[in-house]
């Protein structure tokens, strides 16, 4: 099968005031098919966001791309025009945003909204557009989706206005949905029912997703493939269950260790153990030199590490790279 | 401590905080010219002690109430009714003066770091600002408290000196909590405090407030709707829903035998990925979001959402009552519905 996304050797920079090149993304690379889900995991200040924005076309002001191509279908979304890229967004690739209040416009009932990305795609009429909108909104199960669809989005709570989201973005069919961390706003039953639709959607319409998080235990039931980013680069990728399941570099086993995850059952609960921290933060950009990226939190760094720039993406098992020096002798 | 020694010695460890029967209502205007006012009902009832040196968890979803009952803690809002003892004397009595001294010993760190500072004032004077308020030491005293405080949140003492723009999420929140700990209190309300930081951060938050627990033998309230965290840090857990406790316990009861169809709900959302949240998924997640506060009906106020509602429950608000030492739980039907089993839990945990 075909890979619906493919991205080959994505870096983006951010133009400083002196002209000169800052790297924010530096050569990421990785594919989703049809049906499939592809998660982006890591800190705040890694780049997730950055290739969501860079595949939608969006990026803000100040950055550019400065290497490597994005298709979609085989198309490279980089050389196309503005126009032709306007008929892509919403038709062949779409994005749900994190914070859906922000995201919706607040002048707009939810049903213009949505019957918006219709007409401009699908040539429908009003009529029709309005009925498609109530058959979206039944889709991502909003009750009483007929009173609904001309509510304004500060009528809706929270989990509604992202079910709202979903629903615009999946309205012209896109064979790409990009989902930046759809549920960090949320409560947390409404998180599991956002999830749940969005595994439900995806099984109908065989939508390919790109899913960012920062909580790399969550998206171990959604994601097909896990990559994880620090700091612009891809340190370990590959199937969940090696990601999760064995990881390999440093930084991917702190993330899973920092989370206290939920324990069930007689005797789950254990007197307080301090949690495995990394310490330090993301390096802020600009700060980032040619070594590991990691370097300065990792516990495990010695001299090869100070001494060598950041190692390539290896694999290291079957659908599973790293990208460490120590890669083979720090074994799970 | 463990929560199980803490409860061994219940009777004779003093409680420091005794909230009973906390109402907080704001008024929400009037749905029509002749309509009587509506009321938003954001704490309803709610009663708990917390003894010294333990934390105590509160989670819920948003609107549950759970932040209202911080603020009224720390007298933020206008309290409707009911009694908040500190120390033996109730909060809620005080005014000028006697309210500024209780508070000495009462602090709170909010969710939001960013919010929270002032952005146009140097950090160290933001954390010097409670002391000089509440009249500790000479002012070289203070000087040096400040750095002192800095240095045991884990921040080098040239902090004092930068705007609170030129740290990141989880340094503010540190700023935050030294701000908190300036003037030695017994008690910290934690609404949130660490819901709006990353990961690998938040993990050094939490090992940053246990060990100033440990070292001050602090109380903390520790409110959060994150099972995992509330679940590693409090010793009890009480969960809210609209306004109400729907269940309290010891933490170890509470996830090993809960026994609220709400409690059920949220552990079936947050439960680790597998055959057993599948399970709990499908049994137990109730539908929807919760509904509004503002004129709850009768009832019991988990009815609309809840799978195993009779007549009774929408018509007839359930008491929070024992249904074994430390454990209680407001449901009428708590005798008749089988709780979950959760023991496969336990058999994942111990074979990986």
């Amino acid at each position: 099968m075909s890979a619906v996304l493919e991205v080959k050797n994505l870096s983006v920079s951010l133009i400083a005031g002196n002209r000169k090149l800052v790297p924010v993304l530096e050569n990421l690379s990785f594919s989703v098919e049809a049906g499939q889900t592809a998660a982006l995991v890591g800190e705040s200040g890694c780049g997730k966001s950055m290739t969501a924005l860079a595949i939608m076309r969006l990026l803000p002001e100040g950055f550019v791309v400065t290497g490597g191509n994005i298709l979609l279908e085989g198309e490279d979304i980089l050389t196309l025009s503005p126009k032709r890229m306007r008929a892509l967004r919403g038709n062949g690739m779409s994005m749900i945003f994190q914070e859906p209040m922000t995201a919706l416009n607040p002048l707009f009932t939810v049903g213009d909204q949505i019957a918006e990305v219709l007409r401009w795609h699908q040539d429908l009429s009003g009529a029709e557009a309005h009925a498609r909108a109530i058959a979206l909104l039944r889709a991502v199960q909003i009750p009483a989706p007929e009173r609904r669809v001309t509510a304004y989005p500060h009528q809706l709570s929270g989990g509604m206005r992202q079910r709202v989201m979903i629903a615009m973005a999946l309205a012209g069919r896109p064979r790409l949905l990009i989902a930046d961390e759809p549920t960090t706003a949320l409560d947390v039953t409404v998180q599991a029912q956002i999830f749940d639709l969005l595994a439900e959607l995806q099984q109908e319409t065989r939508t390919a997703i790109v899913l960012i998080t920062h909580d790399l235990g969550a998206v171990a039931e959604l994601a097909n493939e896990i990559m994880v980013l620090y700091a612009g680069r891809c340190i370990e990728a590959g199937k969940t269950e090696n990601v999760v399941g064995h990881p390999r570099h440093p930084y991917t086993r702190g993330l899973l260790g920092c989370v206290p995850h939920l324990k069930l059952g007689p005797h789950s609960t254990r007197p307080w153990s301090d949690l495995a921290e990394i310490p330090g933060m993301v390096p802020p950009l600009g700060a980032r030199g040619t070594d590991c990226a990691f370097l300065a939190r990792c516990r495990a760094a010695n001299q090869t590490c100070r001494s060598h720039p950041q190692p390539a993406l290896e694999p290291i098992a079957s659908d599973h790279e790293v990208s460490c020096w120590r890669k083979t002798e720090l074994v799970a | 401590m463990s929560a199980r020694q803490a409860f061994a010695s219940s009777e004779a460890s003093e409680s420091v905080l005794d909230v009973k029967d906390l109402v907080v209502h704001f008024a929400a205007g009037r749905k029509g010219p002749f309509q009587p006012p509506s009321w938003v009902h954001a704490v309803d009832g709610v009663s708990f002690r917390v003894r010294r040196g333990t934390s105590f968890g509160i989670v819920g979803e948003s609107g549950s109430g759970k932040s209202t009952t911080a603020q009224a803690i720390m007298r933020l809002v206008a309290v409707t009714s009911g009694q908040i003892v500190f120390h033996g004397q109730d909060l809620l009595g005080l005014t000028g003066r006697k309210l500024q001294e209780a508070r000495k010993h009462l602090q709170i760190v909010f969710q939001d770091p960013f919010s929270a500072l002032n952005p146009r004032r140097r950090a160290g004077d933001q954390i010097r600002e409670a002391l000089d308020l509440l009249g500790i030491g000479t002012a070289g005293e203070r000087t040096e408290r400040v750095r002192h405080l800095l240095e045991e949140v884990g921040l080098p003492p040239q902090a004092a000196d930068l705007f609170p723009h030129q740290f990141s999420g989880g340094q503010r929140q540190r700023l935050c909590i030294a701000r908190a700990l300036a003037p030695e209190p017994d008690l910290i309300v934690c609404d949130e405090a660490v819901s709006a930081l990353d990961v690998a951060i938040q993990a050094q938050i939490l090992n940053l407030l246990k060990r100033l627990q440990r070292e001050r033998n602090l109380t903390y309230i520790f409110i959060s709707h994150d099972l995992g965290v509330i679940q590693q840090f409090c010793d009890e857990i009480a969960v809210m829903y609209l306004g109400k406790i729907v269940e309290q316990a010891p933490a170890a009861n509470i996830f090993a035998a809960p026994r609220h169809p709400y409690t059920w709900s949220l552990i079936a959302a947050a439960a680790p990925a597998g055959p057993m949240r599948d399970r709990l998924k499908q049994s137990y997640l109730v539908k929807g979001d919760p509904p509004s506060p503002v004129d709850p009906p009768p009832g019991c106020r988990f009815a609309q959402r809840c799978p195993s509602a009779t007549v009774h429950c929408r018509e007839v608000l359930p008491d929070l009552d024992a249904i074994a030492n430390h454990h209680l739980v407001a449901c009428h039907r708590v005798h008749e519905l089988v709780p979950p089993d959760l023991s496969m839990g336990t058999l994942a945990a111990t074979s990986s």
